[in-house]
Order: C-alpha cells, then structure tokens, then sequence
C-alpha cells in the first residue's frame, strides 16, 4: 500500500486516462481451472477467440496459437464454445495440472 | 427594482425557466408531484426549438440519473428535476454520480417520503441522501430557486469541485407559489454560465478513458478522500460565485443570511421557506422590546460550521427549525449539526430542536412566536426546555 499513489496524485474520480491498461493488471492467479488448448485438434474457426470476454486467446495470422495464462480466469467458455466435434479445448483443474506437470518433469 | 422587470412565476417555472437560459445538453427525467411541472415545461421548451437539448424521457427516476451520468461522463452538461420517492430511488446512482465527479445539477422539489403517502413538503427527501457526496442548496423563495440553479452550474463544474449540486424548494409552497421573480436577460444567463469545457470525455475518442473502474481496498478509500476535499473546496467557490452573481445582477448569496442577527439574543435557524414566516415573527418580538434574530441556512452541503458558530456565538438561546426528523430521537438533522458546530465555542449558547411541518403541515406566524417566547424565557432562566420537540403536532 505504501508505493501506491496518495489521494492528491490519483485522477478525478477514478478515471483511467490512458487506454489498454487491463494489460498490466494480470488477473491469471484469480484461475482454479486452466484451458488446455490442442494446436492438432483446433480448426482456427475462432469462436473461442469471438467469446473469451478477457481476450485471453492468443491468434496470430488467424491461428490460435494458445492462451495468455497471465489474464485467462479459467471460466471455461472457451471450451464450452469450441464446437462439439472438435473439442480442442480442455479444461483441467489447476492442481490436477501442477501434477501433471511435476509428472512430465 | 422597477416593478416592470418582475414577472409572475412559480418555484417550478422559475426553475424551468433557469434551465432554458443554461440550456443544458441533456435533461433525463421522470415526472413526480410536486416536481414534474419543471421538466415538463422544459420538455416544452425542447418541442418548440427554444434549446439545444437531448431530452431523454426514462421509464424511472434510477434509469434518469443513470442516463445523466452518463451524459456527463460523454462531457455534457446536464440536468434534471425530481422530488421525494423520485430522489429515493434515485439514491443509489447519486452515491455514484458524486463519486464519479459529475457535475450534474439536480432541481429537487422538497416532498415527504412514504408511508403514509403524502405529496407535501418537508425536508425528509434532501436529508436522506445528505451524504452522498452532492452539494445541497436551499431556497426560500422562487426567486432564490432561480438564481441558485443558475449558480449551481458553475459551482458543479469549477475545476476545484466536480461535484453534482442539488437545489432544493419546498414542495408546493415555492413549486406551485406564484411570486414576482426577476429573470435575467437570456444573454446575461448565458454569459455567466458559460460554456463547459470538460477535462475528460467518453466521446474524445482519440484519447479513451475508463470511466466507473473498480477500486480494491488499495484505492477506494483514497478516491472518497477526493470527494471529502472537493466538498471542502466548494466552500470558497460557493461564496466567490455568490459574489460575482452579486456584482452582475444586484442579489447577493453566502452560506446562510441573516436577519436582525447581530444584536440579537434569541434566534432560531431555519431552511427554505419557513425564514419568511419567521421574518414577520422576528418583527413582530422586535416591536415588544424582545431581541430576536434569524439565521436562515442556505448551503447544507458542505455544512458551513465555522461560519454558523462565529454568526451564532453571541446568542444565549436557539432553536433549530427541522423539517425533518432522523427518528434517532436525539432530533432533526440540522439540530445535530447545528448544535455539533457550536461545540468547540468557549461559552456555548443553549440550543434546542423544533421538529415541524412534517407532510406539509402548515407552519403561522403565532408558531414561530412562541418558539421565540419560550427562547427568550429559557434565555431568563425562568423555564428550561427539553431538547428536542415536536411543532404542531396533535398530542
């Protein structure tokens, strides 16, 4: 609390006068399931990307290349959206995944 | 004044009129009783070209003030009309439009709140939303409910203050009164309202900003310091606008007014209306050798407690005049900081509470009399008074 800014110095009223700040503000520890996102199975029909309300697909050249970890919240409409005969989007819980990873390690 | 320049007008035509000479950009509204007659002849005024505003007719009181923040936050200057249960459900989005900064003027017609319905005036309305972070001005007459809208423009936008402001009348009594009212020359309203030049807007699309962020426990408490000091801030710009109005149009206004005041002993301190019943009243113990004086209050928000203890300090004995009560049964709210204000004096006057007028009830000279003669023997320490009772009430 002490680095943050005092009353005198912060905008009027709360105003963020410059935009993209959601950027630095990385809201990924708030996550208790992650999206694990399959570049085999996924055809690059981009709903998932359309629906994601943190803007947390990452797409490139329009192909998903995976999620950005740092601002996805784990609210599963990406994988609820990714259409049925696809299903490139799982999601795992988050401890369930540590293991995994501690395994492939 | 030559009697020529006065023109017939009710509280509400008054204000109306006040709104077409600032000629806001947006009005949002709904109508209630005692209220209504404002923006519906400001709707008038928007059929019949005489303005340039966006009128936005709502489907409730929490969806106007919701489009009137919004307005503002796009960087319009805006205003609206309400009263009573109007302003109640408007409670929530006024915490927000005070915290968000917008200058908003509201004309607020004072009405009791339910149960049991009533339609007429008392102060119940204003006071209840009396922390919301919006300045509260009062108006004893269609006249004063005039000028101070017109000043209420500039004193939400000076740069110091952002805050919205809220100009208050007392329900049919100033709304449906009709009185003689000098109005300005539409010119001379124009010029001293001037244009507004917000900092921020939502329709500046090259330079976006984000308006209503959420703030955690690291920065709320900083961002209601913010309105704390706004609200003091509004102190010197209430009186320098009150000045400059004087220099322009001859009526000049402070935080409050006195009346045969300063050699007073006794004195009661009133809003609204009710200082022009106590005026007779005051004259009326004058001319029996009793020293009576009274202050009637003109700003509630920000609560002017060092210049009301220094005007009152030299006075043995006052009553407060609510036209409210907090039902805490420790008296009206004005009582509380009245009497709060008076604390830190060295030799305190002794101060009682006279709640009144509930629902409209009517307030008579002979009233106002015999609070001042039951004053001036408590002043004589030949009668002491409990500290808060109920006017004209049937027992």
């Amino acid at each position: 609390m002490s680095s943050a800014q005092g009353w005198r110095d912060l905008t009027v009223g709360g105003i963020i006068p410059t935009p993209g700040t959601a950027r630095s503000y990385e809201t990924g520890d708030w996550r208790n399931v992650r999206p694990l996102h399959s570049k085999e199975k996924c055809i690059n029909c981009l709903i998932c990307w359309l629906y994601c309300p943190d803007a947390a697909i990452v797409v490139k050249d329009g192909k998903v290349l995976g999620i950005d970890y740092a601002h996805c919240k784990g609210c599963g409409i990406c994988a609820r959206e990714c259409p049925d005969k696809v299903h490139a989007i799982e999601m795992v819980n988050e401890a369930e995944w540590e293991e995994m990873k501690d395994n492939k390690e | 004044m030559p009697v020529r320049d006065l023109k017939a007008r009710t509280g509400n035509e008054a204000m109306a009129e006040a709104m077409r000479q600032i000629n806001p950009d947006v009005v949002a509204a709904y109508p209630i009783t005692p209220a209504t007659e404002i923006v519906q002849i400001f709707s008038g005024f928007c059929a019949d070209g005489l303005v340039d505003t966006e009128f936005v007719a709502v489907e409730s009181e929490h969806s106007a003030m919701s489009a009137c923040i919004g307005a503002s936050a796009a960087g319009a200057r805006v205003m609206t009309g309400t009263s009573s249960q109007g302003l109640s459900l408007m409670a929530e989005m006024l915490y927000i439009a005070a915290g968000l900064r917008c200058p908003l003027v509201l004309a607020e017609v004072n009405r009791a709140l339910s149960a049991p319905i009533n339609i007429h005036c008392d102060h119940s309305d204003t006071m209840s939303v009396r922390d919301a972070g919006w300045i509260q001005i009062f108006s004893e007459n269609a006249q004063e409910a005039y000028d101070n809208l017109i000043q209420a423009v500039r004193i939400a936008e000076h740069p110091d203050v952002l805050l919205p402001v809220m100009v208050t009348t007392d329900g049919f009594i100033i709304s449906h009164g009709l009185e003689a009212v000098q109005l300005l020359p539409d010119a001379e309203v124009k010029s001293f309202v001037g244009r507004y030049q917000p900092k921020y807007s939502l329709l500046d699309t090259d330079h976006p900003i984000t308006v209503g962020s959420l703030d955690f426990t690291d920065y709320y408490f900083e961002h209601r310091r913010q309105v704390a000091e706004a609200m003091d801030k509004a102190r010197s710009v209430i009186l320098e606008l009150g000045e400059e109005f004087a220099r322009r149009f001859g009526r000049s206004y402070g935080f409050f007014e006195g009346y045969r005041l300063d050699d007073a002993v006794i004195a009661i301190v009133v809003l609204g209306s009710t200082a022009g019943t106590a005026r007779v009243a005051v004259d009326a113990l004058r001319n029996q050798g009793i020293k009576a004086g009274l202050l009637k209050l003109r700003v509630f928000r920000p609560f002017p407690a060092r210049e009301l203890a220094a005007a009152l300090s030299n006075l043995q004995a006052i009553a407060v005049m609510d036209r409210s009560d907090t039902l805490a049964g420790t008296g009206g709210p004005l009582f509380h900081e009245v009497r709060s204000a008076l604390y830190d004096l060295g030799s305190r006057p002794r101060v009682v509470n006279q709640i009144y007028g509930l629902g409209g009830r009517d307030i008579t000279v002979e009233d106002i009399q015999e609070v001042y003669m039951s004053l001036h023997r408590l002043a004589a320490e030949k009668e002491s008074l409990p500290p808060v009772q109920y006017l004209g009430v049937r027992e």
